[in-house]
């Protein structure tokens, strides 16, 4: 059943897929320890990802507890706390979130639900694993250095970062510095994989627009990913220069301790700039796979096909293309022409336009749909409201003049621990939820998943939400201790005492997910290979788990779009994208 | 940043071209069926995915220098600003390079007609000369420290030494790629299809880190100021 409308001229693809040559383990530790398996190295990736992940979580309490009982605690003192806030920050956002959505789910989605029996440089991509692990083990390993890890801020502006005042000045900020050099190189092995696989390794009958929402998000991710990361490489390795060599890219001329120093002329906005340039693609790097994830998981739990694919996927580009070009408004206290404040101003508000367009878009796949309250559901859910929040308060701040008198306030920190700390984290538990019954061929215990669900959404709001107030109150970000502050209330001393204690009961009822997450390796109810009866290809491999190679003798072969659910006079209520087509069948 | 603007602009405009082409603008939900849109010309062979690979490669290379280049722009806008004199062994440099990237074209175009021994010897000139420009700038890095130019006494001298080593780096990695290459070809019997495409993904790379020295060459010698007062004026 050959569509009409294409080209006589255009030649058909090859009847059979080119099989990869793949490679074969023949011993444990290359088939677990150094493997080559996309799939492995996907369990790789988000293991360590969500082990380092804990360690920032305990972090944060650290900081939440300074912050609820300055003083109190003794081992807490200005340079714990600064270092806690640049590691947990640096972790989350680099070691933690990109790792895990484009390392883990990346890899583990991509060959898998474009047809591919693996990715395209295996070889290359177990190198990126292991550089990704020696980048966390170097970041780790500042805490056991003289001096402690790095207490300047995950923006490691110069020139504080590499001064004496700031705590780890000696080994901290060096090793900080190699690790995210060394992280970078580790990831462009793997993002050349990510693209060239969905570009190259497509089954046959795969295109584009066949894609699911999800490859389409890690794809745009990565693509934006490589383009960004070499700001962050440059920015990291002149500043290394400047400190080990005493360069001067980004050291301007200055005195410390009455003692003037040798750097000459060297401009800190050289280095914002170009840390911009990394910093806020990443927040795409992030937020696309999100948007991707949560697009299959609406659909399949809704039984309803996307709305408006066409227009979710022209989004994703738009929000790649517009994401590179708003990172001056990272920088408007730092003082910029005003045409170029302008500039920026007016493209980040514009990407509230494709973005909208995919909230809408999810709003209306709901609208009238068989939805089903799952726990992959109630957290792509979750993440909507979330998302919507942390959005609109991006909104505020993209105008320079409401920036300025907030930016250096708590209101910022809601707004970004919204928008891209717990909106991308409720997806990816939900996404875990998803498609753990594939990894593991057992599914996660619904019960706990549900309390694990609420305590966390609503535990998110409860610590966030108010920090919006005090934010508009005055209360500043990043300060150790507040002391006499006539424009605080005493009431914002409460509200800190009551944020800090439903963080850390939130942060200790996560042990639910992991408790949740090891039982049923053991004990869950088997799955099936197809328990959510999805028509994605992901789900229609012949073995539960996926076998080395993932799809027996032959390559799948697909005859449709991946939202075939609903459908009239189907069989069932969706449509595999390898079945073949019926006679008379109708597209929903 | 203007260097920026306009890499990006080259690459958006690639990108968008290509997604047109491979249909974004198609309606998946009406279509069935097991053939769609292959858009590509037919009997034209598709790109193998080390070609791509490479593209993908080179584009995160050209992104990495082109912010090296905008950040020697605008710290060059600074006062205390002072280039060092370029040492004269950079212009043989240049044509030791450029020698090397004809090597290797003739090396791809000896493998495309199966000739083994040209390919060997033109890929072993390729290596040489490439080893020789590696050398060569070593020499220009010793030569500016006995004038007592350090990376500490003056940022330009700093990037100087940044733009020329992070290219070399790039290069040592194309010299690895380009040995295992080498030893493939003496090991064959005869020039497969394989051999020939890993010896055009040498040289395309090569081309590319040529053209690389040749704009950062003429951002060393001061060619380029010219370029860096346009995109002031064109920002103020």
């Amino acid at each position: 059943m050959t569509d009409a409308s294409v080209p006589q001229n255009v030649a058909p693809p090859p009847a059979e897929v080119a099989d990869v040559e793949l490679y074969h383990a023949h011993s444990w530790i290359t088939k677990y320890v150094f493997s080559q398996d996309a799939k492995v190295i996907a369990i790789q990736y988000a293991g360590t990802a969500i082990t380092v992940g804990i360690l920032a979580l305990v972090l944060s309490w650290v900081i939440r507890l300074q912050l609820a009982f300055p003083g109190a605690i003794p081992f807490i003192d200005a340079s714990v706390y600064y270092q806690s806030v640049t590691m947990h920050g640096m972790i989350m956002v680099v070691y933690m979130l990109t790792a895990i959505f484009l390392g883990g789910f990346g890899n583990y989605l991509i060959p898998l639900m474009v047809g591919a029996r693996d990715m395209v440089f295996p070889y290359v991509n177990m190198l990126s694993f292991w550089v990704y692990l020696i980048a966390t083990l170097v970041l780790v390993s500042s805490y056991f250095f003289p001096g402690g890890p790095t207490g300047a801020g995950w923006t490691l502006y110069p020139p504080q970062s590499i001064l004496t005042g700031t705590p780890g000045h000696e080994y901290g900020i060096i090793l900080m510095l190699v690790s995210l050099i060394l992280f970078i190189v580790g990831f462009t092995m793997g993002g050349l994989n990510y693209v060239v696989t969905v570009l190259q390794a497509r089954t046959r009958g795969m295109t584009l627009m066949r894609m699911p929402l999800t490859v389409w998000g890690i794809f745009a991710a990565a693509v934006m990913a490589l383009l960004a990361f070499p700001g962050l490489f440059v920015a990291c390795l002149m500043l290394l220069l400047d400190r080990t060599l005493g360069t001067s890219f980004f050291m301007p001329s200055l005195v410390e301790l009455g003692e003037r120093k040798d750097y000459v002329g060297g401009s800190p906005i050289l280095f914002q700039h170009l840390f911009w340039f990394f910093g806020h693609p990443e927040v795409y790097i992030v937020a696309l796979p999100a948007f991707g994830v949560v697009s299959d998981l609406i659909s399949v739990h809704a039984r309803k096909n996307i709305f408006g694919y066409r227009m979710m996927v022209w989004a994703i580009i738009a929000i790649g293309v517009l994401g590179m070009v708003v990172w001056g408004h990272h920088m408007y206290i730092s003082g910029m022409d005003p045409w170029f404040g302008f500039f920026f101003a007016v493209t980040t508000l514009a990407i509230a336009v494709p973005t909208a367009l995919k909230v809408y878009n999810w709003v209306l796949t709901l609208w009238h749909a068989d939805i089903h309250f799952t726990t992959p559901m109630l957290f792509a859910l979750g993440f909507l409201v979330t998302f919507v929040n942390g959005g609109i308060t991006g909104l505020y701040l993209g105008n320079v003049i409401v920036d300025v008198p907030l930016s250096a306030t708590l209101f910022v920190v809601a707004h970004f621990h919204m928008v891209m700390g717990i909106a991308p984290v409720l997806v990816i538990f939900g996404a875990i939820y998803h498609w753990y019954p594939k990894i593991t061929g057992r599914m996660m215990d619904e019960r706990l998943g549900k309390i694990h669900f609420w305590i966390t959404f609503l535990g998110a709001y409860a610590i966030f939400f108010p920090m919006h107030y005090l934010g508009v109150l005055g209360m500043p970000r990043r300060f150790y201790e507040m002391g006499e502050t006539a424009f605080v209330p005493a009431s914002a001393a409460t509200l800190n005492i009551v944020i800090t204690v439903i963080a850390l009961a939130v942060g200790f009822a996560q042990s639910i997910f992991f408790y949740n997450l090891f039982k049923s390796l053991k004990h869950g109810a088997p799955a099936g290979g197809n328990p959510w009866r999805a028509a994605s290809l992901e789900w229609q491999t012949p073995e539960t788990p996926p076998g080395h190679g993932n799809w027996g003798k032959q390559l799948p072969v697909v005859y449709r779009w991946p939202y075939a659910y609903s459908v009239p006079g189907a069989p069932e209520d969706y449509l595999p994208q390898n079945a073949p087509p019926v006679r008379g069948e109708r597209s929903p | 940043m203007s260097v920026m603007g306009l890499f990006f602009v080259f690459i958006a405009t690639v990108a968008v071209m290509w997604l047109v082409r491979q249909g974004v603008l198609e309606s998946p939900w009406l279509e069935e069926g097991e053939v769609a849109h292959y858009r590509r010309a037919g009997g034209a062979e598709p790109p193998t995915a080390g070609r791509v690979g490479l593209a993908v490669f080179l584009a995160v290379a050209g992104c990495l220098f082109s912010l090296l280049a905008a950040a020697f722009f605008m710290r060059g806008d600074a006062p205390d600003w002072q280039m060092p004199p370029i040492p004269g062994v950079l212009w043989v440099n240049t044509f030791l390079l450029a020698a090397s990237s004809v090597a290797l074209q003739v090396a791809v175009f000896a493998a495309r007609r199966a000739n083994a021994e040209r390919v060997k010897t033109a890929l072993l000139v390729g290596a040489v000369t490439a080893a020789l420009f590696l050398i060569g700038q070593i020499w220009a890095w010793r030569e500016l420290l006995e004038l007592r130019f350090f990376a500490s006494s003056n940022a330009a001298n700093a990037f100087f030494y940044l733009l020329t080593g992070v290219h070399a780096l790039h290069l040592i990695g194309g010299l690895v790629a380009l040995a295992r290459t080498t030893d493939k070809v003496r090991g064959a019997e005869r020039i497969t299809k394989a051999l020939t495409t890993s010896v055009e993904l040498c040289a395309i790379y090569w081309h590319f880190l040529q053209f690389v020295w040749l704009l950062m060459f003429a951002m060393l010698i001061g060619w380029a100021d010219g370029f860096g007062a346009i995109c002031r004026r064109l920002l103020s």
